[in-house]
């Protein structure tokens, strides 16, 4: 039942807080903001860093697609809009997770609406032994924040001189970007805003060969068209997959393919037909294994350093739509120094917010956030990864971002219950901010973010490079001395 | 271009929008202009979220049947960020990719109406969602 007529909410200023400052709590932002002129839009940050996986996650020799940036530097430019940098709210769930600065129950007295946007911030463990002790095993995920400069990351121990050979566990595009920032030329990745930290580690790589390894055929690997080219451009590379296996599938899947797969699977056959062969580098798909190991270096010694990966061999059954990988009973092994798993991020529940433990998302309708009962929550909302899991490029991110600002825009404006709809006059940010700063913590505001930036330019400029990133929160803050 | 003011009434390209509502916009365009930029200035909302860099399919526009075998075919790098758009189509391009001279020398304006659907992105969306 609505409870404030339209009239009512026309005049009333829309307050709203966004939880994470990535593509879905930024493009949801810009959607709001254009919708209802009297919205203000209060955006939490737990970095004193915006644009969450834009900095932290698309590639250093992806420039292009940081481009989005500048939208998100244009909406913060609306006097309505206001950063709210190191400032995390809603201690994750998981056991021992640190406390946040504010629970969402500190912004609900001050608020109309909450947008959950804090996106997908653990990764997928296998499940195999030794994955968590072997030195030289480690998710993708946290590799791709080392080369980021995500500060949390920056302990991690990558040692890229031990071994010849790396896999990589999992056949999505962050699994190429990791193939290919292994692999790419280093004269090409000091352009880059890659850190000088990873350059260094780059410089004594004797990294030569990279496997990207699936459990499925490659009708099903999850990585795009763009990715996988990069891939069979890299210089001095050798591409090598299971032919046969390819013409097989392809033969089997007939015309039913779809226009984008049919694309994929013709650049994979052109891939391998221009494969030049004995070239200084190399990298194949390796399709139809389960990871089931690890093995160190000492045998008894599950603490030493990686020297192979034991897989199952498996093959497919099932019709098209539903391939499944079925273990054929053989195993092999395979030599490597280094292993990533890249097979998937994972969101986490954050108190005082309905979770779904087993999908891995706020569980809502077309954003609008749902309690265990199916009850829809009155001003409570998500977008980005959190909302639909952790896949999709930043358009698609964008696409959801926009559905739930449409919902969020239509709750408010045809009069449905928001967050306390009793209270008469909500402040927003600054009570929030009052609590915060007496308590003595240090917020960042979008300006101090841009004068962090351009510390980052300035020390960029220095090596050729679009922007030099500091690797901790206290160099971030240090600039705003 | 809002230097150099938009073309005329027949003066330029004529690019008809068909917007996601149905509204029909026709607009004017100079020869050289991306069918983004025309969008553009004329305050139609098309995202081009990579900025005409060929890194995102938001500027995912269906053209007529005619106009888009007038037109060059696509380069690979487009057709591997066409893939990615929502609903494609079989006469689906980039907006900012489309350019509003080159493949179109031998043709006058006024012989030229492209027509542009906008996707009805979210629609599939949440189709998908629901599945
Ligand atoms: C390695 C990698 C490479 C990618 N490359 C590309 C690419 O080349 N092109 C492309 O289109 N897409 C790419 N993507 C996908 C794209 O990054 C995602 O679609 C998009 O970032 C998801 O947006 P989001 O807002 O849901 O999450 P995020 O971008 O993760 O943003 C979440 C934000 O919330 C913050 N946060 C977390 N917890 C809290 C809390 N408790 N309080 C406050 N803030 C919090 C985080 O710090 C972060 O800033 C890539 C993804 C990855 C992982
Ligand atoms: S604007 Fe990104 S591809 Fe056209």
């Amino acid at each position: 039942a609505a409870t404030a007529t339209e009239e009512e909410r026309a005049s009333k200023p829309f307050k709203v807080a966004i939880i994470g400052s990535g593509p879905g709590g930024f493009y949801t932002a810009h959607r709001i903001l254009k919708h209802v002129p009297q919205a203000t839009v209060d955006m939490y940050e737990a970095m004193p860093v915006p644009h969450g996986l834009v900095r932290f996650g698309v590639a250093p020799d992806h420039p292009e697609v940081k481009n989005v940036m500048h939208t998100f530097d244009e909406v913060a430019r609306n006097p309505n809009f206001t950063f709210i940098g190191n400032t995390s709210v809603g201690t994750y769930v998981t056991p021992g997770a640190s406390k946040a600065q504010l629970e969402v129950s500190d912004l609900r007295p001050h608020y109309d609406a909450i947008l959950l946007a804090y996106g997908a911030h653990e990764d997928r463990l296998l499940g195999v032994s030794n994955e968590q002790t072997l030195k030289g095993v480690m998710a993708a995920r946290s590799f791709v924040g080392f080369y980021n400069g995500l500060p949390s990351e920056q302990d991690l121990e990558i040692d890229l001189s031990q071994s010849e050979t790396a896999v990589v566990i999992g056949q999505g595009n962050v699994a190429l970007d990791v193939a290919r920032i292994l692999l790419t030329p280093l004269e090409e990745l000091k352009k880059t805003d890659l850190t000088d930290k990873m350059i260094r580690i780059l410089e004594k790589s004797r990294i030569k060969h990279v496997y990207v390894i699936g459990r499925r055929g490659p009708l099903e690997v999850a990585f795009t068209a763009k990715e996988l080219r990069e891939m069979l451009q890299l210089p001095n590379t050798t591409f090598h997959m299971d032919q046969q296996l390819l013409a097989s599938e392809m033969e089997r899947a007939g015309k039913s393919l779809e226009r984008p797969r049919k694309r994929l699977m013709g650049l994979l056959e052109k891939g391998i037909k221009e494969s030049k062969p004995d070239q200084p580098k190399s990298w194949s798909l390796l399709f139809l294994r389960s990871p089931m190991g690890f093995t160190g270096k000492d045998d008894n010694n599950n603490s030493g350093h990686l020297a192979a990966i034991d897989l199952g061999i498996n093959r497919l059954e099932g019709d098209d739509s539903n391939r499944k990988a079925v273990s054929t009973g053989e195993k092999e092994s395979l030599e490597c120094g280094l292993a990533f798993r890249s097979i998937g991020y994972k969101s986490v529940g954050i108190h005082g917010v309905p979770f779904d433990e087993r999908k891995g998302v706020v569980p809502n309708i077309d954003g609008k956030v749902m309690d265990a009962d199916q009850n829809l929550v009155p001003g409570l909302y998500a977008a980005g990864w959190l909302k639909r899991g952790p896949i999709g490029v930043i358009a698609t991110t964008m696409a959801d971002a926009y559905q739930t600002g449409d919902t969020m825009i239509s709750d408010w404006t045809s009069g449905r219950p928001m967050l306390n709809n009793s209270s008469k006059d909500k402040q927003g940010s600054k009570p929030v901010l009052d609590l915060l700063h007496a308590r003595g913590h240090r917020t960042v505001s979008y300006q101090d973010w841009q004068k962090i930036e351009q510390k980052e330019f300035e020390l960029g400029a220095k090596s050729g490079k679009p922007r030099e990133k500091f690797l901790t929160v206290e160099e971030m803050l240090k600039v705003l001395d | 271009y809002s230097k150099r003011g938009r073309p005329a009434p027949g003066q330029g390209f004529q690019v008809n929008f068909v917007m996601q509502d149905g509204e029909e916009i026709s607009v004017q365009a100079h020869e050289g202009e991306s069918l983004l930029d025309v969008a553009w200035a004329n305050d139609i909302d098309i995202e081009g979220a990579c900025e005409a860099s060929l890194a995102c399919s938001t500027c995912h526009v269906i053209l007529d049947p005619e106009s888009y075998s007038k037109l060059e075919e696509a380069t690979d790098e487009e057709n591997d960020m066409l893939d990615l758009a929502f609903g494609l189509s079989d006469t689906s391009r980039l907006g900012c990719q489309v350019l509003m001279n080159k493949s179109l020398d031998d043709l006058t304006a006024k012989e030229l109406a492209l027509e542009a659907m906008l996707e009805s992105r979210l629609e599939l969306i949440s189709a998908r969602l629901c599945t």
